[in-house]
């Protein structure tokens, strides 16, 4: 069991910027996200957008501010489980929380706080009618662990950098490597476009494009190939055969199984009470971010800071009941890293006058 | 009663219901945030790349002869990744409302 002060659900730039908030308050923080690496929104649909309205960033991309916020927080030894989707939540007899995710990691915490934007992403799934009778049988949407399609026969599909890029990867890792895309053309960066050009001039890459997959074949235990479709001046179908199947279409946001957690849900966002500290109507369980929704609420990055700021200091109450905390600034008070680590202002020095 | 500045559009939401809106042409808005503005498509379900043709939720079927901006190569790649695509496919977020669009009648594509 995973042990903590507050726990985050979602790794976005608000529940990153929580950790830092909670972190001056001596506040632990452990942060669950259903993505493979931190950064939510910014650092999987557009790490390459510029955003305008951070402050003191008259522009900034979304994957470096990511990155910022990241390390920013870094001092204060956050708990990661990523790749996990916070599935459940129970109340505790003294009041605290357990969550445990899709794949059984348990979370205690006194404190949760759902900083989860539009929801958990959850991969795009092609309209292939017996797709999900493949999953974990073959059909993966998602990479995590490269090495088990070491020597295995590989079809992946998709025209965006994704597709192109694990192409490129496994084409070092599998046996074989066939990408199908609807089109000629591709979406990815320049450089990797041409990279998986010189991989099919080399024959490292097997490349059917404009084509789709239609079907999927293979028993109940596994995928033996995939049915393609391939269009041109006469339509054709084929089979390949292949081991792993591996469609990348982009995730979509869902709310997720946070939506049966008791909340008080109002057009697919969490409502909260925005006069006081952003807490749902289970006490102790806070919204912060996109995900919350309240009379007056604009769904800014800027404003997740601002409500994760305030979330935490009813948070700090929550957990030292009574006990007085005092707002102080950090050009006054300097920061005290988790890991030993200092930072204050440097002392002005005043020069003795005889 | 519309502005001026308004334009008569017809959006068939995902339940089929047709909605002859006013459209303003005045705001800097594209048919996306059209759609948000009038809650055609619950929150989280329409836009939800902010309007960057990176996630085709806002993708819909062009049902009128209105001549429209050509797509760019930012949506026309997205629309070849886009599931339930169409030939009269668009992404809302790439068509910026002008008086020119009056009469305009759109579909919205499925969520997916």
């Amino acid at each position: 069991m995973i042990s903590t002060d507050i726990l985050i659900i979602g790794a976005g730039p608000t529940g990153l910027f929580t950790v830092f908030e909670a972190g001056l308050l001596k506040l632990k923080c452990h942060l669950i996200d259903a993505l493979p690496q931190p950064g939510g929104q910014c650092s999987e649909i557009y790490p390459k957008k510029p955003i305008y309205d951070i402050p003191a960033y008259p522009e900034i991309l979304a994957g470096d501010l990511t990155e910022k916020l990241i390390e920013q927080c870094k001092q204060f030894e956050p708990g990661f489980t990523l790749g996990e989707r916070a599935e459940t939540i129970e109340k505790q007899d003294d009041g605290t929380f357990v969550v445990t995710t899709n794949k059984g990691t348990k979370h205690h915490a006194p404190i949760v706080a759902i900083a989860g934007g539009l929801g958990s992403f959850e991969p795009r799934k092609p309209l292939i009618p017996n797709i999900t009778d493949f999953e974990d049988k073959g059909v993966e949407y998602i990479i995590k662990d490269p090495e088990i399609y070491r020597n295995k026969s590989v079809v992946i599909a998709g025209g965006g950098d994704s597709a192109l890029d694990w192409s490129i990867f496994l084409s070092d890792v599998a046996s074989s490597i066939t990408l199908i895309h609807r089109r000629n053309e591709f979406r990815g960066h320049l450089d990797s476009v041409e990279k998986v050009q010189e991989l099919k001039n080399q024959g490292r890459i097997n490349l059917v494009t404009p084509a789709e997959v239609i079907d999927i074949v293979g028993d109940d235990t596994h995928v033996s190939g995939v049915t393609v479709k391939q269009s041109g001046e006469e339509d054709k179908e084929f089979n390949i055969e292949c081991d792993y199947f591996i469609p990348l279409f982009g995730l979509s946001p869902k709310l997720g199984p946070i939506a049966n957690w008791g909340l008080e849900i109002e057009k697919n966002a969490i409502k909260v009470n925005n006069a006081l500290d952003y807490q749902t109507n289970i006490p102790g369980v806070f919204a912060i971010g996109d995900v919350n929704t309240y009379p007056g609420k604009l769904k800014l990055i800027l404003c997740g800071f601002h409500e994760a700021t305030l979330m935490c200091q009813a948070a700090y109450q929550i957990i030292n009941p009574g006990k007085k905390y005092v707002l102080k600034y950090t050009t006054v008070s300097g920061i005290d890293g988790f890991d030993g680590t200092r930072k204050e202002a440097p002392k002005a020095v005043v020069k003795k006058i005889n | 009663m519309g502005n001026s500045q308004d334009i008569k559009v017809t959006i068939i939401d995902r339940e089929g219901v047709s909605h002859n809106i006013d459209a303003p042409t005045d705001m800097a808005m594209n048919l996306m945030e059209v759609v948000r503005a009038y809650e055609l498509a619950p929150e989280g379900t329409i836009g939800v790349c902010g309007g960057m043709a990176m996630c085709a939720s806002c993708q819909c079927y062009v049902l009128s002869d209105t001549e429209l901006p050509e797509k760019q190569d930012d949506e026309d790649a997205m629309l070849s990744e886009a599931f339930y695509v169409k030939d009269n496919s668009r992404l809302g977020c790439q068509i910026q409302m002008t008086p020119e669009m009056n009469g305009l009648k759109v579909e919205l594509a499925p969520e997916s």
